[in-house]
């Protein structure tokens, strides 16, 4: 869907928020419709996007991959190769850009593993700003590193200890902090959720992922791929992967973390074991009790620890046009080994999740067909954690 | 005719403003919630909220936040809130008002939701997360049963506060400070302001409450003394419960609300 001037995807979307942000919420869409299209806008984000963050990334033949599973062509998006190590610069950068334009002089973010926390931090170093960043105490602990990273870049971090006190409640400080410093501040949202127009606009700073996808295949073989694949935590690298080329016949898989199981009940497989609810500003899918309370959720991946998705992943479900399956931690960690010796490539264990999936679809596919994978970041940051999760699970 | 709305006629009549109470269902349990309502309706509350707790009340300040984690912990649940309102209903008329987050409706169906609670004898609803645009369905289902009650913020337009004021029934929310619930910030120019621009927008037609951070008997009567129809008191009563022994809460909450309601006389 173009631009839902509605605010909604279908059913999904809206705007579900305290009346304090509707000004707010208001003044964002129209700077945005304003600048999306506005020549200087683009050239300042495109200079951005290419010297600072290194884009275009490139698109990989997995050659020793493919071969090794004897299938279909499987091609890696390389976002992991963007500065920073994500494709969450993608978004951070357009947002911080934006809130320049609209001479907002606070920034604020939410962050799960820190990810976001970091790419909002260095947008807004290099822009010239200051971020603060709301981090769930559970992550700040998990996460250190990043929490320095992000305090090295010049932002602060304000854990946050109420709730699950994971990205969910650091997501629900943020917006508090956001309903009291309503006049001077600029939320920076990190994935593809929220009131309308957040889950548009991430979509349109994240297409840059699909785009490219779709010239660098054409080039390469003169044709869409058959099939592309990626992660879905909020869902802010899948749909930028999705959105280009939903019009074409290509199979497109958004893969959820299944965690230890979708029946054991740890898992954030919102799409796949989910149902309809209000949260964060929008109707989507959600993973809740039979009373409306937010369940609390798991992964092996920080990034992908989220009881929601955004809403035009929940309408392209209802739809059909795109499948949402999902991966187990072991799973996970099988295809973050896999992909690590037989390419050299360490991918996060977000984007690991996707790198399981294709290793089904590239088994049941011919040789002749192509697989796009989008590897949304790299693993350095997940290192320790598949060490730990090795040593408690492997005896041999 | 409401029970709010008859509630504010015969304030009206008497020449006195509201004073409406808001306590945590089931913090720190039932028994508690039970003594403070028997407290509040002695002390001269005219209206009282009840909180039910929702996972993420991102409109709430830390007093409410831990009030319904807390409540969610003793097992808080939709059909046993609806039992503790029948309780109340048989201590006492004054009418009872639902605050609470948007899912916990959407999830059982706004219809099925609002007319069991209507049958508890819950006579409107607070959801500081639902907006004008996206209340529809929730305007169709409470259609006729019970009172809708939006909120206003001080940054809220002229045309929208129409809008708004159009939709509500019972009373209007007017959120007095930028922030949640329960900061204390002193009480600004701006909230001043708006309480009059409120008023003169909705022209009489629907009430117009003031609450966020209203916590004293001087409060109180500052809000009145600009034309508030009603003020509303929250943080503070949870607070107070929260440091009262179990068999000191009615007594203390009845104290408490009657130094607030003093200052709604006129
Ligand atoms: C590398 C990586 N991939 C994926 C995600 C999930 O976010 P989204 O679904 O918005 O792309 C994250 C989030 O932190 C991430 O760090």
């Amino acid at each position: 869907m173009k631009y839902p001037k509605s605010g909604r995807f279908g059913e999904f979307g809206g705007k579900y928020i305290p009346e304090t942000l509707v000004p707010a919420v208001q003044e964002l869409e129209e700077n945005y419709l304003k600048f999306k299209n506005d020549k200087r806008f683009k050239k300042e984000l495109d200079y951005y996007l290419k010297q600072y963050a290194g884009r275009p990334t490139p698109l990989y033949f997995a050659k020793n991959l493919t071969e090794k599973i004897g299938g279909a062509k499987i091609y890696l998006k390389r976002e992991d190769l963007l500065h920073g190590g994500a494709h969450k610069i993608n978004n951070t950068l357009g947002q911080a850009l934006l809130a320049k334009k609209m001479n907002k002089k606070r920034i604020i973010a939410e962050t799960g593993a820190g990810q976001h926390g970091v790419a909002t931090a260095m947008a807004c170093a290099a822009l010239g700003m200051k971020a603060e960043v709301y981090m769930g105490y559970k992550d700040t602990i998990r996460q250190k590193l990043n929490v320095f990273r992000m305090n090295m870049l010049g932002s602060k971090v304000h854990p946050v200890k109420s709730g699950s006190k994971t990205l969910k409640d650091a997501i629900n400080e943020a917006i508090r902090d956001w309903i009291t410093n309503v006049e001077n501040t600029y939320y920076l949202l990190g994935s593809a959720v929220g009131p309308h127009p957040y889950p548009v606009m991430v979509r349109d700073f994240q297409s840059v992922i699909g785009n490219e996808i779709k010239s660098q295949m054409k080039k390469l073989h003169n044709k869409t791929p058959d099939s592309v694949i990626a992660c879905v935590g909020g869902g802010s690298n899948a749909i930028g992967t999705f959105y280009p080329l939903v019009d074409t016949n290509a199979e497109i898989i958004g893969v959820e973390a299944a965690g230890k199981g979708l029946k054991s009940g740890f898992h954030s497989a919102t799409l796949s074991a989910g149902s309809k609810g209000v949260l964060h500003g929008m109707m989507t899918y959600l993973l809740q009790d039979k009373e409306g309370q937010i369940t609390e959720t798991h992964s092996i991946s920080a990034g992908l620890d989220y009881p929601g998705v955004g809403p035009e992943h929940s309408y392209l479900k209802d739809q059909k046009r795109v499948k949402y399956h999902s991966a187990t931690d072991t799973e996970v960690i099988d295809a973050f080994l896999l992909l690590t010796r037989t390419e050299g490539i360490i991918p996060a264990l977000e984007s690991a999740h996707a790198i399981a999936e294709a290793v089904k679809v590239a088994r049941k596919h011919k040789q002749s067909e192509s697989i796009v994978v989008t590897l949304s970041g790299r693993g350095d940051k997940d290192v320790e954690e598949v060490q730990n999760y090795l040593n408690k699970h492997v005896k041999d | 005719m409401s029970r709010i709305k008859e509630k504010f006629a015969e304030l009206d009549a008497k020449n006195e403003k509201a004073l409406i109470s808001y306590i945590m269902a089931g913090f720190p349990n039932e028994n508690a919630t039970l003594s403070a309502v028997k407290g509040l309706v002695k002390g001269g509350a005219d209206i009282i909220e009840l909180g039910f707790p929702f996972s993420d009340p991102l409109a709430d300040g830390p007093v409410i936040q831990n009030a319904s984690t807390l409540s969610l912990e003793k097992g808080t649940k939709i059909g046993k809130f609806f039992e503790l309102v029948k309780k109340i209903r048989k201590i006492t008329d004054t009418p009872l008002v639902l605050m609470t987050y948007t899912n916990i409706l959407y999830n059982k169906g706004y219809s099925k939701f609002i007319s069991e609670a209507k049958k508890a004898g819950i006579d409107g609803f607070i959801l500081p997360d639902m907006s004008i645009e996206e209340s529809k369905e929730y305007l169709n289902a409470a259609k006729g049963k019970t009172d809708t009650i939006f909120l206003i913020s001080p940054n809220t337009s002229k045309e929208r506060i129409r809008k708004i004021s159009d939709a509500s029934s019972g009373f209007l929310y007017l959120v007095a400070v930028y922030g949640t619930t329960g900061v204390k910030t002193g009480i600004k120019n701006y909230t001043l302001k708006a309480i009059k621009e409120v008023k003169k927008q909705t022209k009489g037609k629907v009430p117009v409450g003031v609450g966020f951070g209203v916590s004293t008997p001087a409060d109180v009567k500052k809000y009145v003394s600009v034309g508030a129809d009603a003020v509303i008191v929250g943080s503070a009563f949870l607070k107070l419960i929260e440091k009262t022994p179990q068999n000191k809460i009615e007594q203390k909450i009845s104290a408490f609300t009657k130094s607030l309601k003093t200052q709604t006389r006129l």
